[in-house]
């Protein structure tokens, strides 16, 4: 153990990387936390194992057989070397120098995975920047992937390529300095043992550029977790809970709002007991909450979480029928719009501001966005978007990571109808047809049985 | 086909009638606005019932009591219009003692299943496919002294509610699986089904501007599945052939698009038609294959 100034700048840049992360998941929190109350509590270990098959497990990556394949070895690698991370603070903590080589045979199991996923990685990413950037993949497109989204995509691809040459740079400068002094270097290294070739002979040197990698490694590792709340790829962390915290009813169920429950009820017996409407500490009535969501907080938590979940790949976008067929609907747009909403409205992360998207850039057409009252309802999502919703379910079933656009959708159209009377002319007939005949058409209930009318059926013999 | 000897007249049991008598059914039949009134998808309800009289099912419909649902109101966001309708349908199949339903329409399905136990109403609801595989896994349905479908081409166009909203998909396959015909599937099917475009009370509006109309979509991906016809389904948006292409006049009868739903049955035939198919292609529900095959029709 050589303990020096290093460890001692170690240790504060460690706490300061950290305790930034954490003041921005506090500030995030805060905004989830905006959102309307619902009980996601219970059924613990269902949760638990649609967590462990969904999130852990990828299970619904596997839907696209090359983006599962390659995102897979990123995951996993992602997994794995983190284990060195965690060798990487007890090192830089104590002074000590790859201290887990005492668990011997493991240890080069270990750096021998890492160096292998690591090469990998590097494939995959490079495979992803391709499918990114050379137009190959259409769910990439979209007016909702304007500037920041674009350039968000790639910054996350070019930082993990840093981070893993920064690894192979370490653990090659490390590997010949042993090989110069005839000392054995714990551990495997098949991808390092083709490199040392391409560092200079100089032992002081090759000391010299293993700290630059190790310094590399965790330093970067410690301002992308910061850069995390201000990106798409904020999805490694927030998956988990979002799985967790999903839908375990059927798809078609949608919610029932309480309020109305009791006005009905109250209609239709006059003796119902309406509950009396909570009050505040000092007495006073809370204000009711708007029927349907106007701006985010009046979603549910759980679909403010579903915003910093979404990494913006799109495939609820590319199955949804409204979109396909060339409707301005596009699921991935109300999920990142509700984010955009969220950071404007209430906290913003460190690096993110929506200035970024560049001006004029946040919808098209432009002239259906109400400027003066900016929420999420017409001041960034549209009615022309939502009327184009089928609730056909196919974007919830298409999220890897259990998202569901379309509660947000329907809370947004219940506004529309319940509080601004604002639906379109025709379901407006549709619903007055329901209240007078029963039906949605416009048929006399008197007919309804007509349909048994001069019925046979052929005797079999 | 078998000879018709005979043909009787289908008195349908309106629950008011058997409940002034005192008799309880044992499964209520909710035949949905479609079913009622849809020129259309009352063949689906008749061919259903002709069904339910042959097999003998003790059942009952509430005839001029039912209502709509809610569903069309709730999609589109009417949730006190939805509760309206609920509770006033609630109140009338409770006051029948119903515990079970049957229906023909995967909306219909999906609202009393899933979104009446909130306000009260708790029933056992099951949809006419996996009504019609219970029939058939029973062997009172054999599928057998009437329409042979044997070697036709079949393809089933999945309902939203009934698939993904309900994960139904295996029955309506099950079904169809005893017409011994040539099923095909869509690339697009079971979870990964493309709507027809009426879910979500689109059937009542005009879509929003786009290039296309989603039922046109569709129906372009079933007509080419059913004649393999590789060239148009590259064209569809990822869509790869699965089935063989159809040699010229090896059809007879011709293909049929399989549905479980009434707003699909809208939508495929509108797309068919419009694709000026109809002279070899048509659309049928579930329920009207099997009382086809089964030679119930008079």
């Amino acid at each position: 153990m050589h303990f020096s100034i290093q460890n001692i700048i170690f240790l504060l840049v460690a706490l300061a990387g950290f305790g930034l992360f954490a003041w921005q998941a506090s500030r995030i929190r805060a905004n989830v936390l905006t959102g309307r109350d619902r009980d996601m509590s219970g059924h613990v270990n269902e949760r638990l194992w649609k967590t462990l098959l969904v999130a852990f497990g990828q299970q619904k990556m596997f839907k696209r057989l090359t983006p599962a394949f390659l995102h897979l070895i990123v995951y996993v690698g992602f997994i794995v070397i983190n284990i060195e991370v965690i060798e990487i603070m007890v090192d830089g903590l104590f002074g000590t120098h790859r201290f887990l080589q005492f668990a011997g045979p493991a240890y080069s199991a270990l750096t021998g995975t890492n160096e292998i996923l690591g090469a990998l990685v590097i494939v995959a990413v490079t495979a992803f920047w391709w499918r990114r950037n050379a137009n190959v993949v259409k769910r990439f497109t979209g007016p909702e992937m304007r500037a920041w989204p674009k350039m968000d995509g790639n910054i996350i691809l070019y930082v993990e390529v840093v981070l893993m040459v920064a690894l192979f740079l370490m653990n090659t400068a490390d590997l010949k300095a042993h090989q110069l002094q005839n000392l054995t270097m714990p551990g495997a290294f098949p991808v390092s043992q083709f490199l040392t070739g391409l560092l200079p002979d100089s032992i002081p040197t090759l000391h010299a550029l293993e700290r630059v990698g190790w310094w590399a490694h965790i330093v970067g590792i410690l301002l992308f977790l910061n850069y995390l709340p201000s990106s798409k790829h904020f999805h490694i962390i927030m998956a988990f809970p979002n799985v967790y915290f999903s839908r375990l009813i059927p798809q078609g169920q949608f919610s029932n709002v309480e309020s109305i429950t009791h006005e009905v009820r109250a209609m239709m017996d006059p003796s119902y007991p309406v509950p009396a409407p909570a009050t505040n500490p000092d007495g006073s009535v809370v204000a009711p909450t708007p029927f349907g969501a106007k701006d985010v907080n009046d979603l549910a938590w759980t679909n403010l979480l579903n915003a910093y979940s979404c990494t913006e790949c799109g495939r609820c976008t590319s199955v949804c029928p409204a979109n396909i067929t060339g409707k301005l609907l596009s699921p991935r747009k109300i999920i990142m719009d509700t984010r955009d909403r969220m950071e404007e409205k209430y906290n913003a992360p460190l690096i993110f501001s929506p200035a970024l998207y560049g001006a004029a850039a946040k919808h098209d057409p432009q002239e259906q966005l109400d400027k003066e009252n900016h929420t999420l309802l017409r001041g960034y999502v549209t009615p022309e978007e939502l009327w184009a919703c089928t609730t056909c379910n196919a974007c919830v079933e298409a999220c890897p990571v259990n998202i569901n656009p379309l509660e947000s959708i329907i809370e947004m159209r219940r506004f529309l109808v319940l509080e601004e009377s604002a639906a379109p002319n025709a379901l407006n007939a549709m619903f007055s047809n329901i209240e007078n005949n029963g039906a949605p058409w416009a048929f006399s209930p008197s007919d309804r049985f007509n349909w048994a009318d001069d019925l046979f059926v052929a005797e079999k013999a | 086909m078998a000879e018709l000897t005979a043909k009787r007249p289908v008195s349908v049991p309106v629950m008011a009638d058997l409940a002034a008598r005192g008799e309880s059914p044992e499964i209520l039949f909710w035949v949905g606005c479609a079913g009622a009134f849809d020129d259309r998808y009352k063949r689906v309800t008749r061919a259903f019932v002709r069904i339910l009289d042959h097999v003998g099912v003790n059942y009952a419909v509430l005839g001029m009591e039912e209502s709509c649902t809610g569903d069309p109101a709730k999609r589109a966001g009417n949730e006190f219009l939805f509760q309206m309708q609920a509770m006033t349908n609630i109140a009338t199949l409770d006051g029948y003692g119903i515990k079970k339903v049957v229906t023909a329409c995967p909306h219909c399905f999906n609202t009393i299943k899933n979104e009446y136990p909130a306000l009260g109403g708790n029933y056992e609801v099951i949809h006419h496919s996996t009504f019609l595989q219970q029939l058939i896994n029973e062997g009172k349905v054999k599928a057998e002294g009437g329409e042979s479908f044997k070697g036709r081409r079949i393809t089933f166009h999945d309902s939203c509610y009934l698939g993904r909203a309900n994960d139904i998909y295996e029955a309506p396959r099950a079904v169809l699986e005893v017409l011994d015909a040539d099923l095909v599937e869509m690339k697009r099917c079971k979870t990964n089904g493309l709507c027809c475009g009426a879910g979500g009370a689109q059937m009542w509006k005009d879509a929003e501007p786009g290039n296309k109309e989603v039922n046109i979509e569709r129906t372009e991906e079933a007509l080419a599945t059913l004649d393999g016809n590789a060239d148009v389904l590259d064209n569809l948006r990822g869509v790869e052939s699965t089935a063989p292409a159809l040699p010229a006049g090896s059809n007879h009868g011709g293909s049929v698009i399989a549905v479980a739903c009434p707003f699909c049955m809208t939508m495929m035939a509108d797309g068919v038609k419009n694709k000026e198919r109809e002279q070899d292609v048509q659309v049928f529900d579930l329920a009207e294959l099997i009382a086809s095959a089964e030679g119930l029709n008079a």
